[in-house]
């Protein structure tokens, strides 16, 4: 397996180590319910080291992810300035989701997942070969995300009194630099905070530092019951190739108001134009159980399947996200363990910033 | 490694057995059992009442990563179960051998506590 330039830290901190495609990583320190509580309440970090960071750079790099994205760069008009998206096949298919950030009309930074790196690379690769444009993957840069409503003030603490300033004036999904630092307030738990990218022989003094402010070391267990309350989609499990954005409660993150040609486009077109067969909801399990992946949803509109499915510490029972027919509306039953539950169809987020969102209990 | 105390049996499948002289034992599952499978949410625990075979599955614990069920490490009859669990599914991840306790049972067959594992030769196989 690989190891981050945390490993030793993780170790350290009593983290119980798992396989995650091809990285070793905490699942937790302890309590992956604990380590939930304390990103909603205090601040909590994740290593993040494993994702893919890619720079396009050259006088093309505009025009190239123009092409090449479902969301429209042109929105992003200031240094920093970032936006989620997909990058979809032919098909309208997702091939990956993902965040770019525009920090100079020649330099682009994309944060791909690391379980699709290589089918990334491959295809940024093939598109970039009709544009004047370099693609260069950093592997040398690690990554820490610092997250929850205390996230902000604690990692200030660290930064001299010039860069704060900056970053406290600083919007949602923008970047700033400070020396090696980049520096992006973006994360994935719905909660405030920083991703922050820096030289992997780095990353432990960062680390370390934010232990000292009261940061608690989180791991994938929590990442993934944060995100799923958060709303956030895990691609390979809530969208894949197969699948367009718009069947994946991603039609949000499509930019199709004007004539932009991007890879994709006319396939979207084409579903909308037939008219859509399936969405992705949200469901919350009435009684007691747990939501997991792959269970078969009833509902009075036909079937579908849960695609995410977690326990929620912040409402006390399960939630999932599911794929059901257009028509699935307010209850279902979900076939957990040869017994079908009963559950509510709700619109994600169930959480937002730290409350439990209307209309989910 | 994980905690395996010495006064206690143990069962292939992680189950813990406290036995009491008077013919009654307490079950639970081992600590490396519940490191294995994380935060407990829910627990389903056999009513008084139940009997069961050695090697039923008889209770479930479902923690966030999967559910599980445990299984009678001998025959008997359910006369008692932890009613705690139901509001605090976490005491399995915090004292499995102790406040963490599943169920109680009257044993039809004390004999078979000599097919048990003792703590040596359960740590040998969990920790393989």
């Amino acid at each position: 397996m690989r190891r981050t330039p945390l490993y030793d830290a993780h170790l350290a901190a009593g983290a119980r180590m798992v396989d995650f495609v091809g990285w070793a990583l905490p699942i937790n320190y302890g309590s992956q319910i604990d380590e939930h509580h304390q990103v909603r309440t205090d601040a909590g970090m994740f290593d993040v080291s494993h994702m893919t960071v890619v720079d396009i750079r050259g006088p093309q790099a505009r025009a190239f992810l123009s092409k090449l994205l479902a969301n429209d760069v042109a929105r992003l008009k200031s240094r920093g300035k970032a936006l989620y998206s997909c990058m979809l096949n032919e098909r309208g298919g997702v091939i990956d989701d993902l965040i770019t950030y525009c920090m100079a009309e020649d330099w682009f930074r994309m944060v791909v997942n690391a379980a699709t790196r290589d089918k990334d690379l491959a295809w940024l690769e093939r598109q970039a070969a009709e544009f004047s444009i370099a693609v260069t993957e950093h592997h040398e840069l690690a990554m820490i995300a610092v997250q929850g409503p205390q996230a902000r003030g604690k990692a200030h603490a660290l930064l001299p009194a010039a860069v704060v300033d900056e970053l406290r004036a600083i919007k949602p999904f923008t970047a700033v630099e400070y020396g090696t630092m980049f520096i992006a307030r973006t994360g994935y738990t719905g909660e405030d905070g920083y991703e922050i990218m820096l030289p992997g022989d780095e990353a432990q003094k960062v680390w370390n530092a934010l232990l000292g402010e009261g940061v608690k070391p989180c791991g994938l267990g929590a990442r993934d019951t944060l995100r799923l309350e958060a709303g956030m989609n895990l691609y390979g499990q809530d969208m894949d190739d197969d699948v367009t954005p718009l069947e994946s409660g991603l039609a949000w993150t499509v930019a199709m108001k004007d004539e932009r040609s991007f890879i994709g486009r006319a396939a979207l077109e084409r579903q909308l134009a037939e008219g859509l067969r399936s969405k992705l909801v949200g469901l919350v399990l009435e009684g007691r159980g747990v939501l997991r992946p792959h269970q078969k949803v009833l509902t009075a509109a036909g079937e579908g399947t849960t695609t995410s499915g977690s326990f929620s510490p912040t409402l006390q029972r399960a939630i999932a996200f599911a794929r059901v027919p257009v028509g699935a509306h307010e209850k279902c039953a979900v076939d957990v363990r040869g017994k079908e539950l009963p559950a509510r169809i709700v619109q994600p987020p169930f959480v937002r910033n730290g409350e439990v969102c209307e209309g989910i209990l | 490694m994980s905690e395996i105390p010495s006064d206690l049996l143990y069962r292939e499948s992680h189950e813990w057995v406290r036995y009491d002289e008077d013919g009654t034992a307490t079950v639970g599952i081992s600590d490396h059992a519940q490191a294995q499978l994380g935060d407990m949410v829910f627990v389903e625990l056999p009513e008084p009442g139940m009997s069961y075979e050695q090697g039923d599955a008889c209770a479930v614990v479902e923690s966030v990563k999967a559910a599980s069920d445990v299984y009678a490490p001998l025959t008997g009859e359910v006369i008692e179960n932890n009613s705690a669990l139901e509001d605090s599914p976490e005491l399995v991840n915090s004292d499995p051998y102790g406040d963490g306790w599943l169920f109680r049972m009257q044993l039809s067959n004390p004999s078979e506590l000599d097919g048990l594992l003792n703590p040596e030769a359960y740590a040998e196989q969990a920790e393989s």
